[in-house]
């Protein structure tokens, strides 16, 4: 089952060029949500066998990122009715390009890292530190604070990822103790979210740009 | 024993939310900060406290760092009730239980000696502090949390990267993978090298961002700036300690797998460069809550820096937590009640503090001289050591560096302070009729007491409490 | 090579591209509930456009009547470098796949060229698209020729899509997969098919090819509309060759089985006309790049 891991990592990283260049939020969630399903399935696979933990660890990481997380996301754009467009600081074609490069220098740099025995040739790492990379453009280069929050989920499903050379090692409760913390976080972000909507009757970080030198 | 430190500020934190008289439930807060005390005390002077494997641990950097955060907390905790007095318009159940579970969770991060545990607690006290910052719900109050929180959320998720590295570093080398604390440092000789610096640097920004060194500083003027006095005071010397305990516990991981130089630099490094920016932007720095957000930001820079030199600076550097933290009790809670009497906090509309409000005026000043390292004040004598490290070990351009931004910061910080303190009292139109009252001052004369005790005498039981520290940051052991 | 093959690779050549004009219309027909065009009309239309005369803009130069004879002969001779199905092309020789590209851009060169010569502000701004669009294509094609010629570990385009195109596969399926969907993209983009171009509008502000011989008549329009299907069939071989491999062993049914996959090909575009939208002309280039990202991210997995 091991090998079915770089198809899905593949998919993972398709998947993050179209949160990069899409233009509507539907699009954008939908596809981080595909991509927590993805990881969930990932689970599975790196473990290499059906173990009841295996089974536990992707089933909540699926019903968290794949489904609580971005209803909690739509149900945001619903209430607060943000509008549907991403606003990108850079265009979109910059923001593809910076993505493409942000790959291309992931794949170098884990080229200068060893890999253990049983991971040379996998594409862990290089999917890893680019969908992290990822995560960190959509985090700086988008105006609204929703975008931001999508940003910062795909950081952490690039951390997910790079978890996975260590499911063996990595007692559950850890595991179990990223993805809460990643939901709490989601959570109190969502809470914040709606407050700015209040306050501000837009969701866009540009109005929060009051607190500077 | 030792998960009681941990449970009973959680349940208290609970009991917060539940117990329906808004009249008592601040006075859990210092309830809950003295029999922390008491068993904090009780722990440090009992031999061995570990628990669940050895997932949680008091060794001798926690010992310092726990007595030091619930010291800290309880004379924060002083001043809640009647804070909470005069904001009687805003709700407290949210903020005491918060406050409360963040004392909760500071302690767990010092007991904490799994990586990954330690990285849930750093987490947990990010969004326990995030409703504190949000207590006074305006608009720069929700802009400053949400920069905060986004900030601090991934530069934590960073740091979570960096563990994984520290992890795979060991299952590379074919050795039992773990993020137990000791088992990585028994490992640590052994580590591989690539692994173990990318990962150092990582934890170190993640660890780092919530320190506050610079560049991962900006969240830090917009969230002091925007907290209540008290709330910047417990993340200036709280939450900041945690997070350097957790770089001191990777720094420990460096040196004892022979990576001890590479650390140092990177330390030595980031350290004038906080120190860099915080003096640049504390010259002329209008609002004087922000400039304590720079200080604070020098003074981390100040933290590493020490660690960098080594030797004899490590000492001074843990004494320097100590008296830093103290002293920004001092400053941050004496700048609330300015702020409270005055309703701004720009230079601009503040004028004559020390008329209008003559003990906390005349605390932020002494305050000043304090922090900035004038004797017989602790930071003083903290700050000396650090360059006496610095030159014993032949680095003269750090010693020298140290000493010209200490100069500029002086200067920087004094102009602002004395232009607060200083002339006859400003009536901006938002003034308010807050009068000093002997709850709003005790806990800011206790914090300058124990900062001046500091630098005059330093009791022989937290002299070998420091000292042990230090061993354990060089030794790891 | 056989002589007989080089007769069949050429009669197909010039005899086909039409065809797939009328398959996708059908197929498009077929969507909308019409009986639509009959498959032969591409034909006609050619046959009648040669017999017409044609009207020729007294301010326009030589500039002007180059542009559709040229459009047309780069199109026959990048024909005669694509090997159809699994059969060696006509002409081939190492790093031709170089000269492939050019061709398609000489002959843009010319359209181009001829439309500013009319000097009307309206086909100028059609050259404009036209060229922009095809500047962020033509590294897409690249990078996927890139991605073949380190599989087959040659730079000629028969060696790169015949012989070892069958085991890529099994060796490279995810890049193979991504150079395809870039290549589709490309194909659709420099055909001006729908969604990125539509070949039948006349709304001045959203077409890019067909503003461009807006003022060609008679014979010269004839020759654009050859040339395009001709380019259209080329592309659509090089993609079948990518996505369909298969070899049959004996050489007849391998043309039969080209033939079959073409039209296949063709009612697929036709499918895509017909249930997709045409994109907003602003988002082109983004699909153009994300197809650039494509076949690069091809590139990186097959040299990682």
């Amino acid at each position: 089952m091991y090998q079915l891991i770089d198809p899905i990592l593949v998919a993972v990283l398709l998947l993050n060029f179209a949160a990069l260049g899409a233009s509507q939020l539907r699009t954008v969630i939908h596809a981080i949500a595909l991509q927590g399903v993805l990881l969930g399935v990932l689970v599975v696979v790196a473990h290499n066998e059906f173990t009841i933990w295996a089974v536990l660890m992707a089933c909540a990481a699926i019903t968290l990122k794949g489904i609580f997380i971005p209803r909690l996301l739509f149900h945001a754009i619903r209430e607060v009715s943000i509008r549907r467009e991403v606003e990108p600081i850079i265009g979109f074609i910059a923001s593809l390009l910076l993505g493409g490069l942000g790959t291309a220098l992931a794949v170098l740099f884990s080229n200068t890292l060893p890999i253990a025995q049983e991971h040379v040739g996998s594409l862990i790492v290089p999917a890893a530190l680019s969908t992290t990379l990822t995560g960190f453009l959509i985090l700086t280069t988008r105006v609204k604070a929703i975008t931001q929050v999508v940003g910062y989920l795909v950081l952490e499903n690039g951390i997910f990822i790079f978890g996975m050379l260590l499911v063996e090692a990595m007692p559950f409760l850890v595991e179990i103790g990223v993805l809460l913390d990643l939901f709490v976080a989601i959570f109190v972000m969502g809470i914040i979210i709606n407050r700015i909507s209040r306050e501000f009757s837009t969701v866009s970080t540009r109005n929060l740009s009051s607190l500077k030198e | 024993m030792v998960w009681l430190l941990v449970l009973i500020p959680l349940l208290l934190a609970v009991a917060a939310v539940l117990i329906p008289s808004g009249r008592l439930r601040p006075w859990l807060v210092p309830f809950g900060g003295l029999i922390q005390v008491v068993l904090v005390v009780f722990a440090i002077s009992s031999e061995n406290v570990s628990g669940f494997q050895g997932w949680l641990l008091l060794d001798p950097l926690g010992k310092l760092v726990l007595l030091f955060i619930s010291v800290l907390f309880f004379i924060c905790s002083l001043y809640v009730p009647g804070y909470l007095s005069l904001r009687a318009e805003r709700p407290t159940r949210l903020f005491c239980a918060c406050l409360l579970s963040m004392l909760g969770m500071m302690t767990l991060m010092t007991l904490s000696h799994h990586l990954g545990l330690m990285w849930v607690a750093m987490e947990a006290t990010t969004l326990a502090s995030a409703p504190l910052l949000l207590f006074n719900s305006s608009t720069r109050s929700l802009e400053a949390t949400w920069k905060y929180l986004l900030i601090g959320s991934v530069g934590i998720a960073l740091a979570l990267l960096g563990s994984f590295f520290l992890a795979y570093a060991s299952l590379y080398e074919g050795l039992e993978s773990t993020l137990q604390f000791d088992d990585l440092i028994k490992l640590a000789p052994h580590l591989s090298k690539p692994w173990l610096h990318a990962a150092f640097v990582l934890l170190l920004v993640g660890y780092g961002t919530k320190m506050g060194l610079a560049p991962m500083h900006t969240w830090k003027p917009d969230a002091y700036g925007e907290a209540p006095g008290l709330v910047g005071a417990l993340l200036a010397g709280g939450v900041t300690s945690c997070a350097f305990l957790a770089i001191l516990r990777f720094y420990s991981l460096c040196v004892a797998s022979g990576e001890a130089a590479f650390a140092r630099e990177i330390f030595i490094f980031s350290g004038i460069l906080s120190m860099v920016v915080a003096a640049v932007f504390m010259i002329r720095q209008r609002d004087f809550k922000r400039m304590l957000a720079y200080s604070s930001v020098e003074h981390m820079g100040i933290l590493v820096l020490g660690i960098g030199v080594g030797g004899l600076a490590t000492y001074g550097a843990l004494l320097h937590l100590l008296t830093n933290g103290l002293t920004k009790g001092v400053l941050f809670l004496s700048a609330g009640n300015i702020h409270r009497a005055f309703g701004s906090k720009l230079t601009d509309d503040v004028r004559g503090a020390i008329r209008r409000v003559p003990m906390s005026g005349a605390l932020f000043l002494a305050g000043f001289l304090a922090i900035t390292g004038s004797p017989p004040f602790g930071p003083f004598i903290s700050e000396f050591t650090i360059l006496n490290g610095a030159i014993g070990s032949g680095k003269f351009v750090v010693a020298a560096l140290f000493l010209l931004l200490l100069a500029i910061v002086f200067v920087g910080m004094g102009s602002t302070v004395l232009r607060v303190t200083q002339g006859t009292p400003s009536t901006p139109a938002t003034a308010t009729d807050f009068r000093e009252s002997p709850r709003f001052v005790i806990p800011i004369l206790l914090f300058l007491g124990m900062s001046l005790l500091l630098g005059l005498y330093i009791p022989p039981q937290l002299e070998s409490l420091l000292k042990n520290a230090a061993l354990f940051v060089e030794n790891g052991v | 090579m056989l002589i007989s093959q080089i007769i069949v690779h050429v009669v197909l050549l010039l005899v086909m591209p039409p065809l797939l004009l009328g398959v996708i219309g059908k197929t498009k027909a077929l969507f909308g509930g019409r009986v639509g065009p009959p498959l032969f009309q591409a034909f006609f239309d050619l046959i009648k456009l040669f017999q017409k005369g044609s009207v020729i803009s007294s301010t326009t130069t030589w500039v002007f009547r180059a542009g559709p004879v040229v459009g047309l002969a780069t199109a026959i001779l990048a024909g005669l470098f694509i090997p159809f199905g699994g059969h060696a092309s006509p002409v081939s020789f190492s790093g031709d796949l170089i000269l492939f590209a050019y061709l398609f851009a000489l002959g843009r060169f010319f359209t181009a060229s001829a439309a500013l010569d009319t000097g009307s502000a309206f086909e100028g701004m059609g050259a404009a698209r036209e060229v922009t669009f095809s500047c962020l294509a033509e590294p897409a094609l690249f990078f996927g020729f890139l991605v073949l010629a380190k599989l087959s570990g040659s730079l000629s385009l028969t060696a790169m899509l015949d012989g070892p195109m069958p085991n890529s596969w099994g060796a490279a399926g995810a890049s193979l997969v991504l150079v395809a969907a870039s290549l589709f993209i490309v194909l659709l983009v420099e055909n001006s098919r729908i969604p990125f171009d539509d070949p039948n509008t006349h709304l001045e502000l959203t077409m890019i090819h067909e503003v461009m011989v807006l003022d060609h008549s008679g014979p010269a329009l004839g020759m654009i509309l050859y040339g395009a299907a001709m380019k259209l069939f080329v592309m659509c071989a090089l993609l079948l060759r990518i996505v369909a491999p298969f070899d049959s062993g004996n050489i007849w049914v391998d043309w039969g089985i080209f033939a079959v996959g073409m039209l296949a090909l063709a009612m697929v575009i036709g499918v895509v006309e017909s249930i997709m939208a045409r994109f907003k002309l602003t988002f082109v280039p983004t699909f153009l790049v994300a197809a650039c990202l494509l076949s690069a991210f091809g590139i990186i997995l097959l040299l990682r």
